[in-house]
């Protein structure tokens, strides 16, 4: 297949010269893994330290004394009493209550704020943040000027204080202008593998030196998008078309904790997003489906798109995501079930090849999350 | 030991002295497949070529291992189901799937010698 029309980040060269398998994925040519392989990079990040490039991810930049207000009107969580140097977990969504993406938002100060969104929406993402909020505040795409890189595992600290001491301090969801090797860097404390690490926004033309010096660091390894999906997997994370879309709210999709007390049906800014009533009407009488975690019982990984049968072999719901869990070392999955199959502990089968693989009802996150909370 | 026949759908094939022949992947299936972590084994039935006696799943996907010719399947490697890894670290010894006897003993001489899959790999590689 021609990848002419793929882009590339700017850790492109770097990712073939290290051997990386490319695969197509949002529009980019992204490597999905390197020569150590997707099990031993899913277990070096857990152990020591992994660096991801996610530079296809959408950088964008809000700037206007009304930014945060603006942005209250397009997601369900508390923008506006986000402090300064702290990152919040979000989502659009539409006049149904269904997710456009999922992001982050991180507070810069001086009335800026700061989006990462996902790349496969990251236009779509921008239109509608122009379209909707564009007259109130700035919309500043990063998206050509900014590279991503992730360091994730419980080494990732030790790693980067060798190049600013301050970070150590930083805990779970901080954020702040950091500078790494002589170059102007936005730091967080965060990252979507269950582990300690950090998010490092970095100019695109300085994004290759860092990476290099950090790869050169022992305890780091490069890991491709096929570790990221078992390692978010493991930490019971969704992955935006997949695990939640248009069509599934942040209830179906067990994402109630991501909506902000203070814009609940019954806090002190309630509602003024899109979907907020049907979101309401779902929080108060219930929904008929949600998002479970489950654990097969048996050796058989279940996969995106898998009948769940109960038993009596009728249907009740769908895998969204799953597949191996290296770390577990065993299949894992999520799947939308209906709401008188979602309790803990539940039976339920998937059908794999025309046969019933047993599954059950497990809590997330499969493997602990062992962010830094200080 | 005899020589290894091939697939074109990266199976080889090894007649042994008592008349079955086993059956693995090569390595070039294990290195394009990637990490494997479950094996499911064919049954001890007979199955007509081509039909999917077993399967393998990678840490990405699953793919189909195809019934080189008509057989009657007669040993699985029980290995397989504790250390589906043995597929990637030995793909041509302690990682083979299964033995059957097929129908046509003298059809097994007629698939790819190594030469052909050798020149198959490369013009894949080409493509």
């Amino acid at each position: 297949m021609s990848t002419d029309t793929l882009l590339q980040t700017p850790l492109h060269a770097l990712h073939l010269e290290l051997g990386a398998r490319m695969v197509p994925f949002a529009g980019y040519d992204m490597p999905v893994q390197y020569p150590l392989g997707v099990l031993k990079e899913h277990l070096h990040t857990r152990e020591q330290a992994g660096l991801f490039d996610v530079s296809h991810m959408g950088q964008i930049r809000l700037v206007g004394a009304d930014a945060a207000k603006a942005l209250e009107t397009l997601v369900p969580v508390d923008i506006i009493d986000l402090p300064v140097g702290m990152q919040r977990y979000a989502m659009f969504t539409n006049e149904q209550g269904g997710i456009l993406d999922d992001l982050m938002v991180a507070n810069l100060g001086n009335d800026e704020l700061f989006l990462v969104v996902n790349a496969a929406c990251k236009d779509q993402d921008l239109a509608h943040l122009r379209q909707h909020i564009g007259t109130l505040c700035q919309v500043q795409p990063l998206f050509e000027e900014r590279a991503l890189l992730a360091l994730q595992g419980p080494a990732a600290v030790k790693v980067l204080q060798r190049l600013a001491p301050e970070v150590a301090d930083m805990t779970f969801m901080q954020f702040k202008p950091v500078v790494l090797l002589g170059v102007d860097c936005y730091v967080s404390r965060s990252g979507y593998t269950g582990e300690d690490g950090f998010e490092i926004s970095v100019p695109s033309a300085s994004a290759e030196a860092l990476a290099r010096h950090l790869l050169a660091e022992p305890e780091v390894a490069a890991i491709g998008l096929g570790a990221r999906d078992s390692l978010r997997l493991e930490a019971g994370l969704c992955l935006y078309g997949h695990d939640m879309n248009a069509d599934t709210t942040p209830i179906e999709a067990s994402l109630l904790w991501a909506i902000s007390k203070v814009r609940r049906a019954d806090g002190s800014r309630s509602g003024g997003f899109p979907g907020a009533a049907a979101i309401f009407a779902q929080q108060h009488s219930g929904v008929a489906r949600k998002r479970v975690g489950l654990l097969p019982q048996e050796r058989t990984p279940v996969r995106e798109g898998a009948e769940i049968v109960d038993e009596a072999g009728t249907v009740v719901g769908s895998i969204c995501s799953g597949g191996f869990g290296p770390t577990l070392g065993a299949p894992v999955a999520m799947g939308y079930v209906d709401q008188a199959h979602a309790a803990l502990d539940t039976p339920l089968w998937a059908i794999v090849r025309g046969k019933r693989v047993a599954m059950k009802v497990s809590k997330m996150p499969f493997v602990a999350q062992r962010y830094y909370r200080g | 030991m005899s020589e290894l026949r091939f697939t074109e759908d990266h199976e080889w094939l090894r007649a042994e002295a008592d008349g079955s022949v086993t059956v693995g992947i090569t390595a070039f299936a294990q290195n394009a497949l990637g990490d494997v972590v479950y094996v499911q084994l064919p049954e001890l039935q007979t199955y007509e070529a081509g039909a999917e006696a077993s399967t393998v799943e990678s840490v990405k996907a699953a793919s189909g291992v195809y019934m080189p010719l008509t057989g009657e399947v007669v040993a699985v490697n029980d290995q397989l189901q504790d250390s589906p890894e043995l597929v990637n670290e030995d793909p041509l010894g302690e990682g083979w799937f299964f033995r059957f006897i097929p129908a046509d003993a003298g059809a097994v001489a007629q698939l790819l010698d190594q030469d052909a899959y050798d020149r198959l790999i490369k013009a894949n590689a080409d493509a």
